[in-house]
Formats: C-alpha cells, structure tokens, sequence
C-alpha cells in the first residue's frame, strides 16, 4: 500500500517515501475511527432492536450523527484527575489503550496488497500487540488509586491473559493449515468460492475463536472488568472526558479488530463468496465481514448474562484450554497423517 | 522475612451504586473476591414517615404507604387501610373489595415484574428489564386509569376505594391478562434455561428453614425454602377465600428458586384478576357510612347532611375508636403489617409498620458469606429489596 501510493506520487526520495508513509496511515486511520463511530451507533441499534427500542434516532437524520455528539460532548468536558491519582500513570493509560487498538490495524490487508504493512509474521505480531492491551487496563486500575477500578483491572488482566492463550492454540490450527504467518497468504489461501473458506473446517475453533475475542474485548458475557452491577464501571469508573472517550474508542477499534481478524482466519478475507461477484472490490467484501463480525458482537451483547469472575476462569482454563490443545492436536494430525501440508518454500 | 500482616480488602459497596437497589450501602470485607463480612448500613433514605403518621389525620396519613415500596404502592395501602377498618368495625361493599383484591394482585405484578427484570439485570442481562417494563407500562396506566396517579395512587380508602373502575377497563385489564403470558414466556425463554443465569444463580445465598424463620422471613423469601406461608391462603382477607389459586412454594431456597417462584406468582396473580374481573358484582365501591366516607358529590347538592359530613370529613377527619390492632396483608415482597394505636382522636396515635424487606436484609451477611463479590448483587436481587420500606 505505501509502495502503491510511493509510485503514485512520484516514486523518488526518502521525504515522498515518508510522505507516502503517513498517507497510507491516515488512509486506515481516518476511516477506522469513523468506522468505530459508526458502529457505536450501530451497536446501540442492533441493542436497541433486541430491546424494542428506538435506540438513538435524534441526532442527524436516522440518528446517524450520535456519536459525533456524544464525542463533541466528551470533547468538551473537564478531565478530572483524582486527587489520590497518580497523574502520569492516570494519563497514559488510555492513550496506551487507544494507540495499541490503532496499530495492530498496520498488517490487516483490506484488499490484495492494500495493508500498511505486509509482515511475514503478521498474525504474530497482532497477537503481540493484543496482549499489551492489557497494560492500558492494569495501569489505569492502579493509578486511579480506586478498589473499583483497582479490581476491575485485576480481573481484566487475568481475563486476557487467560483466554490469549486458547486464542494462540486457535490461531495455530489455522496457519498449520495456511503455513504461513502472513496475513496475505491466509486469505489467499482462501480464494476461490465460498467453499474454499476456513470456517467449515474449522467451525469448531471459530465457535472457540469468537467466544475468546468476546473474552478479549470485554464484551459480555465477559464483561467482568466493567460489570456494573459490581464494579459500576471497573477500571473506567473514574475516567471521564476524553480520557473515557479514549478507552471506549479503543475497546470498539478493538471489537473490529477481532472481528477483522476473524474475516481473514476464517471467513475468506477480501475474497468473493462465489467467483461470479469478483467484480465487487475486495474491500467492500472485506468491510462486511467484519460488519459480520460486529453484528455478532452486538447481538451476544443483548441475549446473555455475565459469568462470575471464578465461572470465568473455569471457563477459560478448564474448558477453552484443552478444548483448543486438543483441536491443534486434531488437525495436525489430520494434516500430517492425511499429507495435507501446505508445502510453500 | 518478617511477618506480614495480610489485610482483607474493605469494599464501600453503595450507597451510589447501581446494583444497590436505591440507598444500601454495604461496608464489604473480601478475600480476593470471596466475601468475608457484609455490614449493610441502612437509613439514608429515612423519612420518619412512622412519626409523620401520628401528626395526620388518617386519611392525610393514607398516601405515605404509597411511598414506603413504591414499586408496588397500593399494596401497602391495604394494609393501612385494613387496620383502619378493623378498628371503625367498617364494612367494605363487595364491588370495592374485588376491585382491591384486583389491584393488589396488579400490584404483586407490577413488582414482581421489577424484580425479576433487576435481578436478571443484575447477573448481567440487559434485555429482559426493557421488555418487562413494556408491560409495567401498560399495568401503571391501569393504576392511573382508577385514580389519576401512576404511582402515588392514594386509592384505597377507609371503607373502600375512591371510586369505580371507569367503562371500559375491566375489558383492558382483561384483554391484557391474554396478551401478557406470551412476554412472560419470552422474557423465560431467555433465561430461565440459560446456563449462564443458572450458573450465577443456583445454589447462590442459600437459607435453611430454620434461618427463613428466625429471621422473620415472610413472602417469597419465605416460599422459596418451602414453607407454604402466604397470608391470602392462611388469613385471608377482603374476597381472597373465593379466589382459586395455588401458592407457590420452592425446594431448595435459592436465588434460582426465588427468581421461578416469582414467575410462578406473576401466573397466579392473573388468575386472580381473571377471577375478580369475572365474579365483580356491581354495587357500590365505598361504605356508604358517611362518617367514615364521603358522599356522593349529587347528594351534596341536596342534601344539608351530606354536606355536613363532607365539610366534617376533609376538614376534622373521623375519629377512631380507642384500640389497638395489627392488621396485614401479603405483599409482593412478603408480610406487609401495620400495628395502629388509636387513642380515640382523629389521629393515630402510634402507628408501626413493619415492612418485609427490613427483616430479609438483616440476612445479607449470612447469605453472602463465602460467595464472591459478584454473587452479592445476585443475592440482593433475589431479596427483592426496595428502600422506600425499608428506611420508612
């Protein structure tokens, strides 16, 4: 994608490279904040729907124009630090949040060749960056020097780790299968027809998958770290401002994160579901997996209750663990044995 | 290394909290998250509605019970109301006691309705509550179609109630009681066999027999243990010995066995009213003593006498004879009371209310003890909780 748009504007100098750079940045980070705006509101709809609400309807027509407000509203707001805060800390956190949510988008491939970066060990390094998550969550439930907040963030931390860790084993069924850590070669592998995609092999580790990313991003069932009924709001209880906005921005570029990479393990990337509709653009395909995705996210949001804290980690460790252990096994012995081994390089 | 002192982790649980059910505040003491001790601290939301009582007639004194459980408020009137009764030796027309029996039951409903919607809101589920006030909605235009109020309904009067259903309302409850199983079957559907609901709830604050009743248990607190204590059937009172109806009792006294219990209630109620609206004779609503009731707003016109009791009435009040009574009702939330000490004025010279939910919070601590955190607001749901009462 920098190279595309290098060549576009010239191809020569390191300050045009440079320049390139950042517009390929701003090109996946503009759209994808308006995007998280969106489904915020797409969100509280799709909630609202369940409920037999309206949901927002007020602000711009359709009440498309919500979260703008609710940003400006945010915006405008004194951010209030607690006196017993420790201030840098207090601060950092939700940028840390917010900034890890926004660059593990530099590998994700929109369309073929269209991704900041195109790492070799792409899925790594998303995984990487999705378990430093957790820093934002710890620092800010320690410095707000608040027991809410304090075991809000304790919680959170022991959450993520734990189901990080069925999330790894999913993730390596899959590249046993691709052989490759690039993203771009797992949705190549991919192409071809709807047939081709990974979910029906795979339906067992995408159910775990999706339920790990649910985990992940603190999303009910699992939203144990901000459980109001017990916590008010957990690590965000004394966030407000843009500070607050930071965090939930970052918790729903996270949400599309994971329902992005949920399109490119499992749901064909960018690629057509029948080789006749190749002539819609990749991204476009692309764009409504993960609103796919989103979709689903909202709808578990509306039906479930939410575990308790020990219910939680039972669940992760005692069910998710060896379920996703035995599931690696499974297909590597499937693929050995059944001499199915991608043999790229 | 020398010793460490572990201290346990004090948690300020309230009085703003969102799962406190109004005003609790709880003083926590946690291991982790196993809770070791619970001191709930009550009386922020005190009124001294007991000591406002002894300085209102009794009529003016009629609307504080409105305020007291607000989620249900006309059941609380019958309990005062009944009190009253008991000491004037007033009789109550036929008409006006279906029409109370209707109402209470509509009242069980209403707070069953927030109950169960707050406690499944309280493990985490954000859906029922919304579709269960759809229909709370709906039960409170029903109040507010008898007496202009959707809350403070002040309808229930010494000798009946205020005036009779306007045309049309009886077919409305009764279409209503049709149409209002299919949401409660939704509302079950979505959680009653959901693991995670389970999860959070059975074998969560357990009572045995012998705590429900030392510690005052009444109502569905009571049931879920299995004791099949409801006032209706024991004592009854106004027309409840005519109605058929089943009380529902639990096995193993849990917040599973509470929250079904409720449902199992919800269904019961509807019969009832299926019952009042069918059997409602027609008649009178109120005494037509004019000492304790008004007269007709007609005979006003006419009548120098009925004149006189309306300036005697809304002026002075009426007297009660000298004596004491306790007169109560089954509630929503269990044993409602009223104990009236009348010293023969206009007023009431003593009046204690002893309301349900005082006597189920006292179990908070040992109900907790040894649950996590999360399971405290399961367990306060399950209580069924409202601080109107509690605090007075």
């Amino acid at each position: 994608m920098v190279e595309a748009l290098f060549n576009l504007f010239g191809g020569e100098g390191e300050f045009l490279y440079f320049v390139a750079m950042v517009a390929a940045v701003l090109a996946v980070v503009l759209p994808l904040l308006l995007a998280v705006a969106f489904s915020v509101y797409f969100d509280r709809k799709i909630w609202a729907a369940v409920q037999m609400r309206r949901g927002p309807n007020v602000v711009g027509p359709f009440g498309l124009l919500q979260s703008f407000a609710d940003g400006l509203k945010l915006f405008l707001k004194e951010t209030i630090i607690p006196a017993g805060a420790n201030k840098i800390i207090f601060l950092m956190a939700p940028m840390i949040t917010f900034v890890l949510a926004l660059i593990s988008w530099a590998v994700i491939p929109f369309d073929a060749d269209m991704a900041i970066a195109d790492l070799n060990v792409g899925i790594l390094y998303i995984l990487a960056i999705s378990s430093l998550g957790v820093y934002g969550i710890i620092m800010s439930g320690w410095a707000s020097n608040s027991r809410y907040a304090f075991l809000g963030a304790l919680r959170s931390a022991a959450q993520m780790v734990s189901y990080e860790v069925s999330i790894g084993f999913v993730l390596v069924c899959v590249l046993i299968a691709v052989g490759s850590l690039n993203l771009n070669d797992i949705v190549e592998a991919q192409a071809g027809s709807v047939l081709n995609w990974h979910i029906w092999p795979f339906l067992p580790i995408y159910v775990i998958f999706f339920i790990s990313a649910l985990a992940e991003t603190n999303r009910p069932p699992f939203d144990l770290p901000e459980a109001e009924a017990e916590l008010v709001a957990g690590y965000q209880v004394e966030y407000s401002s843009m500070a607050f906005a930071l965090f939930f921005l970052g918790e729903y570029a996270n949400i599309l994160l994971m329902s992005a990479v949920m399109a490119i393990l499992f749901l064909g990337g960018w690629h057509a579901p029948l080789p006749v509709l190749e002539f819609i653009p990749g991204w476009i395909w692309f764009l409504g997996k993960i609103g796919f995705g989103f979709f689903l996210f909202a709808m578990v949001k509306a039906f479930v209750p939410r575990y308790r804290y020990d219910q939680l980690m039972r669940l992760g460790w005692k069910v998710f663990l060896p379920l996703s252990l035995f599931f690696v096994v499974f297909y590597a012995a499937i693929f050995v044995y059944g001499g199915l081994l991608p043999t790229n390089g | 290394m020398s010793e460490v002192d572990i201290k346990n982790y004090c948690l300020n649980f309230g009085p703003q909290h969102p799962a406190a059910h109004g005003v609790l505040r709880m003083v926590m003491e946690l291991d982790g998250e196993v809770i070791e001790r619970v001191d709930p601290h009550i009386g922020l939301l005190h009124r001294g509605t007991e000591k406002l009582i002894e300085h209102k007639q009794y009529l003016q004194a009629m609307p504080y019970f409105d305020r007291l459980d607000y989620v249900a408020p006309m059941n609380q009137e019958h309990a005062f109301v009944l009190a009253i009764e008991k000491l004037l030796d007033a009789e109550v027309p036929e008409r006006g006691q279906y029409i109370r029996v209707l109402y209470s039951e509509i009242g069980r409903i209403l707070n069953h309705l927030l109950n169960l919607t707050t406690h499944a809101l309280d493990v985490g589920a954000l859906t029922p509550i919304l579709w269960g006030f759809e229909e709370r909605e709906i039960l409170m235009e029903f109040y507010e179609a008898v007496c202009g109020a959707r809350l403070h309904a002040a309808y229930f009067r010494p000798g009946g109630v205020h005036q009779d259903l306007p045309k049309g309302l009886a077919e409305r409850i009764m279409a209503w009681t049709e149409t209002f199983p299919q949401t409660l079957e939704d509302m079950e559907a979505l959680l009653i066999d959901n693991r995670i609901f389970k999860q959070r709830n059975v074998d969560i604050g357990r009572i045995t027999v012998e705590d429900a009743l030392s510690w005052g248990f009444s109502g569905p607190m009571l049931r879920s243990v299995g004791i099949p204590w409801d006032l209706r059937k024991s004592q009854p009172y106004e027309v409840y010995d005519r109605m058929d109806f089943q009380v529902a009792v639990g096995t193993s006294g849990d917040c599973y066995d509470r929250f079904m219990l409720r449902i199992a209630e919800i269904r019961e109620s509807l019969k009832i009213m299926r019952q009042c609206l069918n059997d409602m004779p027609e008649g009178p609503v109120m005494s037509l003593d004019n000492k304790i009731a008004p007269p007709k707003r007609s005979e006003m016109k006419r009548s120098m006498e009925a004149l006189i009791h309306h300036f005697k009435l809304y002026t002075e009040g009426f007297k009660v004879p000298e004596g004491e009574v306790y007169a109560a009702v089954e509630a929503p939330k269990g044993e409602f009371g009223v104990y009236l000490v009348s010293d023969g004025s206009n007023r009431p010279y003593r009046c204690k209310i002893r309301a349900p939910g005082f006597a189920h919070l006292q179990a908070m601590e040992f109900m907790c003890k040894g649950h996590m955190l999360a399971d405290a607001p399961a367990v306060l749901g399950a209580m069924d909780i409202v601080f109107g009462e509690v605090d007075r």
